[in-house]
Formats: C-alpha cells, sequence, structure tokens
C-alpha cells in the first residue's frame, strides 16, 4: 500500500485552495449519490415499510379488517409458537453450516496448499459446488443422493450392508445441513487458501529450523495467522445463511424442525396471505441478522478496515 | 525416501476427497445424458449409451426461455450495477470523502440485510403497479442487492490504483470524467470485470425472489428448476438436463474467473 499518497495535501490556509478542496468534496458526493439514493429507495424505505406492516392487522383474506394493531402480530408470533422454533432451527442450521464447511473448507485449504499433481485442475473442480446455483444443488442432492430409491447414498450404504435411510423425512435437518455445508466449503475454502498463500515463508522456515514440528508449527504459527481469514469467513459465511430459503423450500418444505424465518415469513405472508404477521417474522429476522453480524463484526469489521482508507 | 511415500499418500488422499466432494456434480452431468429408465434405475450406471432425450425434454418444457429470462434479468443487473458502482468505488477510494467508513458500513449494512425484511413492501408495491412478472423489474431489484458487494469489491481494486497516475492526470487538467474513464478504467478493468461476474452469478442464481416477483412470462431458471420438486413420475434425467444447462453460465464464468473470486467473495477483504 502506498500510504505517501494518503497524505491530504498540507493545510497552509489559502482561501482559493480552501475553495478547490470544498468543490472536490461536492464531486465525491455526487459521484456517490446516485448508488446511494438507490440503495435507500430501494432497501431502507422498504424496511421500514416492513416494520409497518408489522404493526397491521393485515390479512388479504380479509381486506376490510386492515388496520393498526401495535405489537399484537409479534404476540400472535410468540403465543401461536411459530416464532421460537423458527429461530431455533435458523440459529442452529446457520451455526453448525458454518462450522462444518469451516473445518471442511480448512482440511481442503490445507490439503491444497501442498504441491500436487493437477492442483489447479483439483481446486477448480472443489470450487464449483458454490457455483452452481443452489436450487440446482439442492434438486440434486434430494433425488440423485438423498433418494430412498436411487440416491447414490443409499446406494452406497447398501453396498457396505447398511440399512436404507429415508434422509429427508428421517433427518431433515442432516438433509439441510449437508447440502448448505456442500455449498459452502467452497467458500470458506478459498478465503482460508487465500490466508495460507499469504503466510510469510520466512517464519515458517524458522520455525522448522527452531525443531517445531508440523502439529506445533500449525497450531502457534497457522492457526494464528489464519484468525482474521476465519472470522471473514465466519462473518460472512453466517450472514448468508441466516437468510437461506432454497434448500429448505426444495429438501423439507420446513419439516422436521428445518423451517428457518425466511421459509416461516414466506410461508405466512404467501401461502397463509397473513401479511402483517409475515412482516413481524421480517422484522425479526433482520433483528436476529444483527445480533449474529454484531457479534462477528465486532471483531472483523477492524479487518475490514485494514485495506485503508486515502 | 519415507517422506515422499508418506507425500504421495496424502496426495492421493486428497484426490479421492477431492473427486468425492465433487460427484453430484459429474452424477449430474452423467445423468443428463441417460436414458430415463438408466437415471431413475436403482441400480446406478457408470457405461451407458448416451442421448440427448433429458436436454429435448427440457427444451419441451421451455428451457430456453426461461434461460433467456435469466440472462435479461442476470446481464440487466451486472450493467447497472457496475455503472453505479464505478462512481461510487472511485469517489470512497480516489477521492477524499468525509465519514468514508460510515458510508461503507451503510453499503455493508445493506448487503447483511435479510431478502426478508424488503420482500413484502416490494412485493405489494410491485403488485400494485403491476410491476409482478416483469423481467426489467427483477433486474432493478437483483441490483439493489449487489449493488453493496460490487461497490466494496470495486473498491479493494481502485485502491491499489498509485495515486501519482491520478494526481498527474489532474496536474495535466484532466476533468473528472477523462480522469476516470481515461486513466483509473484502464488500470482497475480486470477488478470491475470480477466485480461484474460476482454480479452475474448472484444474480443468476437467486430463487427467493425470482420465485415470489414473476409468474409466468419472466420466469427465470431457479423457480423453473424448482418446479420440478412436484414432478410425478421419472424425471432425473431431464432434471439433471436442465440442471447442467442452468449451471454452465456460472461455472464458466467462475472457473475463468477464478483468481478474482475469493476477493469478490469476501468483499474486497481477501486478496
Amino acid at each position: 500500500m502506498t500510504t505517501t499518497a494518503t497524505k491530504a495535501p498540507a493545510p497552509p490556509v489559502d482561501p482559493a485552495k480552501k475553495k478547490v478542496q470544498k468543490k472536490h468534496a461536492w464531486t465525491a458526493r455526487g459521484l456517490l449519490l446516485p448508488a446511494f439514493i438507490f440503495l435507500i429507495v430501494l432497501t431502507q424505505i422498504p424496511f421500514l415499510v416492513t416494520i409497518g406492516f408489522s404493526m397491521m392487522n393485515w390479512n388479504l383474506l380479509y381486506p376490510a379488517q386492515r388496520g393498526f394493531t401495535g405489537l399484537d402480530n409479534y404476540k400472535t408470533a410468540l403465543s401461536s409458537g411459530a416464532l421460537w422454533p423458527s429461530i431455533v432451527a435458523t440459529v442452529l442450521i446457520t451455526a453448525f453450516s458454518v462450522v462444518l464447511s469451516l473445518l471442511l473448507g480448512l482440511l481442503f485449504a490445507i490439503l491444497l496448499d501442498r504441491k500436487l499433481p493437477g492442483r489447479a485442475i483439483a481446486r477448480t473442480l472443489m470450487i464449483t459446488p458454490f457455483l452452481i446455483m443452489p436450487a440446482a444443488a439442492s434438486l440434486i442432492w434430494k433425488y440423485s443422493m438423498f433418494d430412498t430409491n436411487i440416491g447414490m447414498l443409499n446406494w452406497a450404504f447398501a453396498q457396505v450392508g447398511l440399512p436404507k435411510v429415508s434422509w429427508s423425512t428421517e433427518h431433515p435437518m442432516a438433509t439441510v445441513v449437508i447440502v448448505l455445508t456442500w455449498i459452502f466449503t467452497p467458500f470458506m475454502m478459498l478465503i482460508l487458501l487465500a490466508g495460507l498463500q499469504g503466510q510469510s515463508k520466512e517464519t515458517l522456515e524458522a520455525a522448522q529450523v527452531d525443531g517445531a514440528g508440523a502439529w506445533r508449527t500449525f497450531t502457534w504459527i497457522t492457526l494464528p495467522h489464519l484468525r482474521m481469514y476465519i472470522e471473514i469467513g465466519t462473518l460472512l459465511g453466517s450472514v448468508i445463511i441466516l437468510q437461506v430459503f432454497d434448500p429448505i423450500a426444495i429438501l423439507t418444505k420446513g419439516t422436521g424442525g428445518t423451517k428457518t424465518l425466511a421459509y416461516l415469513l414466506y410461508e405466512r405472508a404467501f401461502i397463509g396471505l397473513n401479511v402483517g404477521e409475515a412482516a413481524a417474522y421480517g422484522v425479526v429476522t433482520v433483528l436476529l441478522t444483527i445480533i449474529v453480524a454484531t457479534i462477528a463484526l465486532k471483531t472483523t469489521f477492524k479487518v475490514f478496515m485494514a485495506g485503508g482508507s486515502r | 525416501m519415507r517422506i515422499s511415500v508418506k507425500n504421495s499418500i496424502i496426495n492421493v488422499l486428497t484426490w479421492v476427497l477431492v473427486l468425492l466432494f465433487f460427484f453430484p456434480v459429474f452424477w449430474m452431468f452423467l445423468n443428463g445424458f441417460k436414458p430415463e429408465s438408466v437415471a431413475s434405475s436403482i441400480h446406478p450406471k457408470l457405461f451407458f449409451t448416451p442421448t440427448l432425450d433429458g436436454y429435448q425434454l427440457a427444451m419441451d418444457r421451455g428451457m430456453a426461455a426461461y434461460m433467456q429470462n435469466s440472462f435479461m434479468a442476470s446481464i440487466t443487473a451486472t450493467v447497472g450495477c457496475v455503472l453505479l458502482a464505478i462512481p461510487a468505488a472511485y469517489a470512497l477510494s480516489l477521492r477524499k470523502v468525509r465519514k468514508v467508513e460510515s458510508t461503507l458500513s451503510f453499503f455493508i449494512s445493506t448487503r447483511f440485510m435479510p431478502v426478508a425484511a424488503v420482500v413484502l413492501p416490494l412485493y405489494m408495491i410491485l403488485k400494485n403497479l403491476g410491476g409482478l412478472d416483469n423481467i426489467w423489474v427483477l433486474a432493478i431489484v437483483y441490483m439493489s442487492i449487489n449493488l453493496a458487494i460490487t461497490v466494496w469489491m470495486m473498491r479493494s481494486f481502485f485502491l491499489e490504483v498509485p495515486f501519482e497516475i491520478v494526481e498527474a492526470a489532474r496536474v495535466d487538467g484532466a476533468g473528472l470524467f477523462r480522469e476516470i474513464v481515461r486513466v483509473v478504467l484502464p488500470i482497475v478493468l480486470p477488478g470491475v470485470a470480477a466485480a461484474a461476474l460476482i454480479c452475474f452469478i448472484f444474480s443468476w442464481n437467486e430463487y427467493f425472489l425470482a420465485t415470489l416477483l414473476t409468474s409466468n412470462v419472466a420466469r427465470t431458471t431457479p423457480p423453473f428448476l424448482g418446479s420440478f420438486v412436484d414432478g410425478r413420475g421419472q424425471f432425473l434425467a431431464v432434471l439433471s438436463a436442465a440442471a447442467t444447462l442452468a449451471v454452465l453460465p456460472v461455472i464458466a464464468a467462475g472457473w475463468i474467473a477464478q483468481k478474482q473470486l475469493v476477493r469478490g467473495l469476501s468483499m474486497g477483504a481477501v486478496k
């Protein structure tokens, strides 16, 4: 980074220069404005409207009864027993998927950081699951891997004499987590691989000279170095998986403890036609995301800013 | 000698794991070329007489039109995103903006905002304005999802532009437009391309909004694939063929942009 360039011109207070600087500031703002306005109109304002919706009694089947109800929708959400299991499902699915894909991603990153015949091809194959649209990935897993009759998992089980498993009905949570882990392992691997490649060779060699074994080198040098990459992976992975919808809709339709907040909202709004209650779930989703993101962001934001501001 | 044996064992193990991990993709590709009776058989076959029946059936179901819609929405969203993001990323890197950090966190917060938080008002407004099932509307919504990540990613590339070059251009009296288009853009072009690819990938793969905001005319590929869930009878071959077609553009794009992929996914935080 060229830190010297970050210094602003020294401030001898010359009114003409000041004027120019002011003009520059307005140019910069003008350049930012289109993106800014666009995002406010399409994300911030709709969110405020969602909060408004969530305080209304609004069922599309009974449009005449539409009106303000304060926090009734939230009370209904709590008392109907739908909200809490849904939060649990969302958090569990996110936590399991993030941790598993992080571990697998670390394993693959380490394996593919080594010298390996055909390494470039191996890496290319590895990133593919993340590129495949989640809807297609879920369908492929559902019908060609998990299926009771023609799924390859059960075929493999049969080969070693294990009984058939009806994955999506017997283990709905595992089904969703397996697919999400499969999708997000490449994501974690890419981030961690970048971390491994950024390790200084000298430090590693010094450790070797000092007689540190592979395990010690890994736990004492590599892992601390990877910390920021693990944090980035965790933060981004959690925030994306918290919103997950496609695998749920395709694999389990929210049955068996997999009804995430996104799916619950979809069900209440577009099948139950209860806009008010659905909006409340939308607001809860935001709160949950903020909680999870703040926990992760507290540690990671510094890292994001490390790119430096000029 | 011992080390090299150990190395070879790890190499073989690595490849076994990679191939196992890739197997679902390989199997999908293979199933797409199988006759339906072979694909849906309880005895999986690795060797068979390939057929294009699955692809033919997918086309008969209107796959081409859905893919065309996907292309229209994704490409429009990508172009729009890039056009809005270039000036913003430029301002946030090569200009002095006060409160850079809060501006950046505003952008990142919109990326982290769950779609669930905005989908109901969007749906209601579009329904009242007659904007549902319109591919251009879907493209604009996709722009709003991907703009933040595009700005972040581009900024990380813009920050690498040697400031001396920009300063020299300013001293030479280059106007703002000239400075961006003639001086900065040629340097950051790979970064802009990478950001565009990321935007394209996310738009192409999006399922939730596509399901809700489109029905017949503007339906894109992901909800079309989703409609296989309620299918009856044997359909693994046609599903595999359709899925292969659906994922091909993004896999190609991703393989080409592999080097920049990690940077885009981490919003420029990891290089």
